[in-house]
């Protein structure tokens, strides 16, 4: 099959991969994967457990080097910049590209200083009245403002499991990312603190580029425009969302979406 | 052929035997382990109780109240210009023993600690107008009538006691000696505070070494080390390091800090270098254990708003990792506190009579004194040493608290 049966044509993409391979020693764990997202649109990444979409998620801002075994082959851009170059320096990329992770993971400190260390370290703040606002921007973003304006200096990890990764968001939105990536954000949350993600993922969709893996095909089907749907380290199909739920063009994709492994 | 599956009986003989015997195994275990704790319980005891009732006595000290006559006295001072020259030509020795003498009897010189002269002196000193009254001063007795008065000594010494008993002078003070001198010959006049300092300049010394090399080399092995052959073999090497037996590490000391590097003999440079080599494999292994006990998804959240690995390191893992690493700090340095063998190789255990001024002066530590101590002939050192071992208690004790205190404070709660 070519790329063009499977893959779509984005005008301006904000990340490219091109023929992406990703080893763990020996083992492949992403062969060959192509892929370009824009702004405009939520990116959800689905498949079936261990299909490598955490994985190509995690080379996207290169939280890969951390692990000693991982090679990454092939070439990603972010706005046309190789991200693997050795001019890319790591820690301006994770800036711009920032993360939410499957566990709420708050640093153990208050929730003001959780959303002020970004900024912090990357000297965006002035003066603390500079951090002030920059920390009340990121919480209102993030849909926690007016739940915990009266306790900023409580301790992040006292909130609840849904607080948490709003509060994850928030921090990840202090520095003013580009693009931000979330590896499975709800899959520790019960179904009302999910569906207040959702919310902010649509709030947050336009102002950056948001990429979402998760292993809830509903939850992709709401969230997202564009869906990469995952298999044994492939991208089997990647489409308009609606398109991928309705009408795939793939039999494994199908296969997947109606339930028959997964 | 089938076996037919009967309903379990749950209230047959064999299935309340089986539950009879599950509770007779549960109590026997619970008893097992409460005898544990009263045995242990038993002997911390008998330690406290004998440690105390030997080593109380060591604070204290016999005294012998002399009333001093001074205008009558031989001694030749002026109370208006006293300095310590003017006292060192007043040949107060002389004068002690004769004013005792006079209210005493002839056996004065034995009665009194051939040190009482130094009591009259300080009073001098401490106020000078005395020397136109009569004062009443309690001077140290001397170490036979101490022994005899605190429990028994020789027969002639008993029957002084009995006698100054009687005259009523014979009263027990506390023992600042004991606290403010060093080693000495007469056990009357021996005191810990040589020791106790020595102690406190070696153990910073160890302190100042192991604790930097330990937590870098801990965050060195966890952080940033590969994965790789010869980081395993040190690894194994630092575990082994902590197990080899401290008079190796005496060894060690004495043939390269001494022979080769050519350090000062018995000082607390050298047996602070020696100890700190013995501590930093504790601290290297409790700092790796800590620093692994730091969740990753803290290095992940850190990384993942592009944090340094260094800023990951120093502000994340580093201060989360702190309480255990103080832990194993603190007790790796009680550990080197009650050592005694590798000091006795660096020359550790010279008779030293003066507090070290610094870290290259020669010096001796507590559990090296009360080693010397316990292996003194005189009578009155077997109080002394049992004093010096409450001391040395102490000081754990104080250090273990410390430990609590700060792992309590740096703890994070989740």
């Amino acid at each position: 099959m070519t790329q063009d049966q499977i893959n779509l044509a984005i005008a301006n993409p904000k990340m490219s991969a091109r023929d992406v391979n990703v080893f763990y020693g020996e083992k492949q764990a992403i062969k060959r994967v192509s892929i370009d997202v824009d702004m405009d649109n939520v990116t959800a990444f689905i498949g079936p457990s261990g299909c490598g979409k955490s994985t190509f998620l995690r080379t996207l801002n290169r939280m890969n080097d951390t692990v000693a075994s991982a090679r990454v082959e092939g070439e990603i851009t972010l706005d046309g910049e190789d991200i693997y170059a050795s001019s890319m320096d790591v820690v301006q990329l994770r800036a711009r590209v920032g993360m939410v992770f499957q566990k709420p993971n708050p640093f153990p400190k208050s929730i003001y200083e959780n959303i002020a260390y970004g900024p912090r370290i990357h000297g965006l703040a002035a003066s603390k009245a500079d951090m002030d606002v920059v920390v009340e921007k990121s919480l209102r973003r993030a849909g926690l403002w007016e739940e915990v304006k009266d306790r900023l200096h409580d301790s992040g990890t006292a909130l609840s499991g849904g607080q948490q990764q709003r509060l994850c968001i928030g921090r990840a939105i202090a520095v003013e990312p580009e693009v931000i990536l979330m590896d499975e954000p709800c899959s520790a949350l019960d179904p009302i603190a999910t569906a207040k993600i959702e919310e902010l993922i649509h709030e947050l969709r336009g102002r950056y580029a948001i990429v979402i893996v998760t292993h809830n095909m509903q939850q992709a089907a709401r969230v997202s425009q564009r869906t990469a749907f995952f298999h044994l380290g492939e991208l089997v199909e990647y489409g308009v969302t609606s398109d991928i739920f309705t009408n795939p063009r793939q039999e494994r994709t199908k296969d997947y979406i109606t339930g028959r492994y997964g | 052929m089938t076996v037919e599956r009967l309903p379990t009986d749950w209230k047959s003989e064999a299935m309340r035997k089986r539950i009879a015997g599950r509770y007779a195994k549960e109590r026997r275990f619970r008893l097992i382990g409460l005898g544990a704790v009263v045995l242990s319980a038993a002997f911390l005891a008998f330690l406290l109780f004998t440690m105390m009732g030997n080593g109380l006595r060591g604070f204290t000290r016999t005294e012998i109240a002399l009333t001093v006559d001074f205008p009558a006295s031989p001694v030749l001072l002026d109370p208006a210009a006293i300095t310590d020259e003017s006292l060192n030509q007043a040949n107060l020795p002389m004068v002690t023993s004769t004013v005792a003498k006079q209210a005493l009897g002839p056996d004065a010189d034995s009665l009194l600690s051939s040190t009482a002269w130094i009591t009259i002196r300080d009073a001098i000193k401490a106020d000078p107008s005395i020397l136109s009254r009569t004062e009443t001063i309690a001077l140290p007795a001397s170490t036979g009538i101490d022994l005899a008065a605190k429990s028994e000594g020789p027969p002639e010494a008993e029957a002084a006691v009995a006698r100054l008993e009687k005259a009523g002078v014979l009263t027990t003070g506390f023992n600042w000696n004991f606290l403010s001198a060093s080693d000495g010959t007469d056990p009357a006049q021996v005191g810990i505070w040589g020791a106790f300092k020595g102690t406190l300049l070696t153990m910073l010394v160890t302190l100042l070494l192991s604790f930097p090399v330990g937590v870098a080399t801990a965050l060195y092995l966890e952080e940033y080390a590969p994965k790789a052959w010869w980081t395993d073999i040190i690894e194994v090497s630092i575990n082994n390091l902590a197990a080899v037996p401290s008079i190796i590490f005496g060894l060690l000391g004495l043939s390269i800090f001494l022979n080769l590097l050519h350090l000062p003999r018995s000082a607390a440079l050298v047996g602070g270098m020696t100890l700190a080599l013995m501590t930093m494999p504790v601290i290297v292994i409790a700092g790796r254990n800590a620093i692994k006990s730091v969740p990753p998804s803290i290095r992940d959240a850190a990384l993942g708003i592009g944090a340094s690995p260094v800023q990951v390191v120093f502000q994340h893992v580093l201060p989360l990792a702190l309480p255990g690493i103080l832990t194993g700090t603190i007790i790796g340095m009680a550990r080197a506190l009650g050592e005694t063998a590798p000091l006795l190789m660096i020359g550790m255990r010279a008779f030293i009579a003066t507090p070290p001024g610094g870290i290259s002066d020669p010096a001796t530590v507590l559990p090296v004194q009360i080693f010397l101590w316990s292996d003194e002939v005189s009578k009155g050192f077997v109080e002394k040493t049992s004093a010096a071992i409450i001391v040395l208690l102490a000081f754990l004790l104080a250090m273990n608290g410390l430990a609590i205190y700060l792992r309590n404070k740096f703890e994070t709660r989740w």
